[in-house]
């Protein structure tokens, strides 16, 4: 196993091809809960459960199940049933272990199924044609930096509340005005590997 | 609502893009050229025609609690057909949007109609609504695509998704020395969309304040009227 890759792998995956910033995944949340860094922290330990949970499973059916048999054409309805389930699975336990996180969380609870960077990492690992160890170190990685993001954001969308910001713009568009800049200066970092 | 503001309600009143905020994962990724942006709208439209219909049409018999489950495999069915025939036909086209055409399947607006229309109407209106829909959400794509493309590249053109050497039309609008070329990268999308979307709100707010300063003056009016009777 060489780690200076898997090192690569994780360090282009959390800051170089952000999930958010540079890719444009998981918007729905990105806009919808970073509205209180505490929020923004759940949802991020939510996704990251998904993804690291979707993606070991998805990994082994296909590798196991439809590669062998060759159905590889099946690989969307598959791993849309595996991580829909995953996220009910999810559901039930943040309900029972943290009613408040859960009332938080909200309806993006269950919207992660349609968070499309859960169903990007379980095709990636195939498209990229990863080892175990590859897969595992991406799928790590990818939500370290959607979570790293999201925080950041929420920060300054608490911020943002109390500032003075014409009609047209208040809410959304200035925020995505923010996430411009921020985009700006992740891209700053490109030349890092 | 009748059927015309049914089909009509995608373009600007409730444009599931700038102002639904919905699928904007798609939006915001590809709208770097014309051509991605017309390969993903005819896709997301043909996508949620079928989607709608054959949802309308199980309705009845898909039982309430596993409904999700149900359309999001008839989704992912669809899309993996959308997915085949694009790459046995346009090749080009499935480089350009990569992951993103199977992303279809978790684009919020299909699974957004098939819950909130499809699976409560006919199946005329949900096709119609699904067509309404999808042309609004080409629509945006398409203003945003042009945008972007004219001023991170001054080029305008279309090529043939077919066969990628065929140029339909291509202008040069800015002159080389003069673009900006950050609008190909992600800052230019999220600023393109933000002043869009904001647009958008600061049109309808616009609307709304006049709709209610016509309500007061006739309020006023009647008032008077009355005041005068007495």
């Amino acid at each position: 196993m060489d780690i200076g890759n898997l090192f690569t792998i994780f360090v282009t995956a959390v800051l170089i091809n952000n999930v958010i910033l540079n890719q444009f995944l998981g918007m729905c949340p990105f806009m919808g809960v970073s509205k209180k860094s505490s929020s923004a922290i759940g949802m991020g330990g939510a996704v990251t459960f998904v993804i690291v949970a979707a993606a070991i499973v998805t990994y082994g059916l296909y590798h196991g199940v439809l590669a062998p048999l060759h159905i590889e054409y099946m690989d969307l309805i598959t791993f849309i049933l595996v991580i829909a389930s995953l996220v009910q699975l999810t559901e039930m336990i943040i309900k029972k272990t943290s009613p408040s996180l859960y009332k938080a969380l909200g309806v993006y609870l269950p919207l992660i199924t349609t968070n499309c960077a859960v169903l990007m990492v379980a095709l990636e690992n195939i498209k990229q044609g990863y080892d175990f160890a590859e897969m595992l170190t991406y799928s790590f990685a990818i939500p370290i930096g959607f979570t790293l993001v999201l925080y950041i954001f929420s920060t300054i969308r608490e911020r943002l509340d109390a500032a003075k910001t014409p009609a047209a713009f208040r809410g959304n568009p200035i925020a995505l005005i923010v996430a411009a800049m921020m985009a700006l200066a992740f891209s700053g970092l490109m030349g890092l590997v | 609502m009748n059927r015309k503001e049914n089909f009509t309600a995608g373009f600007i009143r409730e444009n599931p893009v700038f102002s639904l905020y919905l699928g904007i994962c798609s939006t915001l990724a590809i709208t770097t050229t014309l051509n991605n942006a017309i390969g993903m709208g005819v896709a997301v439209i043909a996508v949620l025609i079928m989607s709608n219909v054959i949802i309308s049409l199980i309705r009845n018999i898909t039982p309430n609690e596993i409904r999700i489950p149900v359309y999001i495999v008839v989704i992912a069915t669809l899309v993996k057909i959308i997915q085949m025939l694009i790459k046995a036909y346009a090749a080009s086209l499935d480089t350009a949007l990569g992951v993103f055409i199977p992303l279809i399947v978790v684009n919020c607006i299909i699974l957004g109609r098939a819950e909130s229309f499809a699976s409560k109407n006919n199946v005329f209106d949900s096709a119609l609504d699904g067509l309404g829909m999808g042309l609004g959400y080409t629509c945006s794509l398409i203003v945003m695509s042009v945008i972007r493309q004219v001023i991170s590249t001054g080029v305008l053109n279309f090529t043939n998704p077919f066969d990628a050497t065929q140029m339909i039309f291509e202008f040069r609008i800015i002159p080389e020395d003069y673009v900006i070329s950050v609008f190909n990268q992600p800052f230019g999308a999220f600023v393109t969309f933000a002043l869009l979307a904001a647009a958008l709100a600061g049109y309808k707010n616009a609307k709304t304040a006049k709709a209610e300063k016509k309500k007061k003056a006739q309020e006023a009016a009647q008032a008077a009227l009355a005041k005068e009777a007495k």
